[in-house]
């Protein structure tokens, strides 16, 4: 397979932030009150994800490795700077929907772990196709959540009455803050009987790298607390 | 005053950090398993969120929405995102050298816990709302404070859930985190119920 359809298959689907890596769940559960601001979110994700990953492969040979971090940090801190005052001009109803989980983007881990992990060791052009299919699969994540929250929470599709209110009482709770928890939930469990399919199967699924997995080796900031791992345990 | 209290006992339980806000949820469900360490995370997370919103008030009021600069044309706000993630990334450092110096005692139990919080998401989404809200110093060191402090409410009692948890017969899908989302979302529905207090 094509190198750069490689790395879109495997932020689409094989690596899937949401579903497999379980990485970013504090967007993940705030923003996914609706179909709409899930998409919205997970495309200036997508667009933070993009330039950043092209940035910093860009700069890869130029950037100490001692002060890595803290100059992904101020890359990323820029790009999500400015896509939010790009947001806030056009996409006014978004941009306050969104409200404070905009400039959060900076301390997504999907962002900083692509950065370490990918496009700090890996020529421009793949770092492009790596951010273009993280974000995409981030994105699929999220509105796939936002759809069955206000599909179950207010009867809706990317905001048009699907389900008649003459005969479906929407259970407000799942558009609600609960309602983030629980279909996570759900997810994790979904995804832990499919994980036990796969590997029935032979073919094994990544195992999750977040926070969610309480294995902190492959997250962003194991740098700074690789030593303190056991404190999660 | 009264306002205080109002900020305070909103940002607390009202409109809790983790429950409702889902702004540290690494934290809340990573350093839950044990009701010490939860404890420990919490300290740590209410001690360095108090000083960064003091801090980041600071820098906001004195530096960024400088009234001079701001005369003169020059408004430095819109560099508030990058400011800030540096300035607490460099606090906690900070603390945790001066912790280690001068007060050891402090430094053992929660000092473990401080390199951790260096990018939360909590610290950070403090410090910006307590922009977008307009508060002051004061106002910030106290909203700063009471979110904090509903971080540690919150963590602690998954904390001491979680161990009660580890005895029950738990669906094999639904064992390790989604038991304990379905917990955190049992939780967030009861806080729900402080809703009306304000």
């Amino acid at each position: 397979m094509n190198k750069y359809v490689e790395r879109l298959y495997n932020g689409i689907i094989k690596e899937n932030p949401t579903f497999v890596l379980m990485l970013g769940m504090c967007p993940t559960l705030a923003v996914t009150s609706s179909a709409i601001n899930g998409l919205g979110m997970g495309l200036s994700t997508t667009v933070v994800l993009i330039l950043s990953n092209l940035l910093i492969s860009a700069f890869r040979k130029v950037i100490p490795d001692g002060v890595r971090m803290p100059a992904f940090i101020v890359i990323v801190a820029s790009l999500v700077t400015i896509v939010e005052f790009l947001m806030k001009a056009y996409l006014q109803s978004l941009s306050a929907a969104l409200g404070v989980y905009i400039p959060l983007i900076v301390v997504n881990c999907i962002i900083l772990g692509r950065a370490e992990s990918y496009a700090s060791k890996n020529p421009v052009l793949p770092s492009i196709f790596d951010g273009i299919g993280m974000g995409l699969g981030f994105t699929l994540g999220l509105t796939c959540i936002g759809l069955v929250r206000e599909l179950l929470g207010a009867g809706q599709i990317f905001g048009v009455q699907v389900l008649s209110l003459s005969w479906f009482t929407p259970i407000t709770i799942f558009v609600m803050a609960p309602g983030a928890f629980l279909v996570l939930a759900f997810l994790v469990a979904g995804m832990n009987i499919i994980r036990r399919k796969m590997e029935e199967k032979g073919t094994p699924l990544a195992e999750p790298a977040g926070c969610l997995s309480g294995d902190c080796s492959n997250c962003a900031h194991s740098s700074v607390c690789a030593d303190k791992k056991e404190v999660a345990d | 005053m009264k306002e205080l209290i109002l900020i305070a006992v909103g940002s607390a339980i009202v409109n809790n950090v983790v429950l409702s806000q889902f702004l540290g949820i690494c934290p809340f469900l990573g350093v839950s398993k044990k009701t010490e360490t939860a404890a420990g995370m919490g300290g740590a997370v209410v001690f360095v969120i108090t000083l960064s919103s003091f801090v980041t008030a600071l820098i906001y009021k004195y530096i960024l929405a400088n009234t001079y600069l701001m005369s003169i044309g020059i408004d430095l706000t819109y560099l508030k995102t990058i400011v800030y993630i540096l300035v607490i990334a460099c606090l906690v450092q900070f603390v945790e050298m001066f912790l280690k110096k001068k007060m050891p005692p402090l430094y053992e139990s929660l000092g473990v816990y401080l390199p951790l919080i260096t990018t939360n998401c909590a610290v950070l989404g403090v410090a910006l709302t307590n922009v977008t809200k307009e508060y002051g110093i004061l106002e910030s060191v106290v909203n700063g404070f009471a979110t904090a402090f509903g971080f540690f409410i919150a963590i602690v009692l998954m904390a001491g859930l979680r161990e009660k948890i580890e005895y029950n017969d738990i669906p094999k899908p639904f064992r390790g985190t989604a038991i304990v989302l379905i917990t955190a979302a049992l939780m967030s529905i009861a806080f729900m119920g402080f809703s009306g207090m304000i």
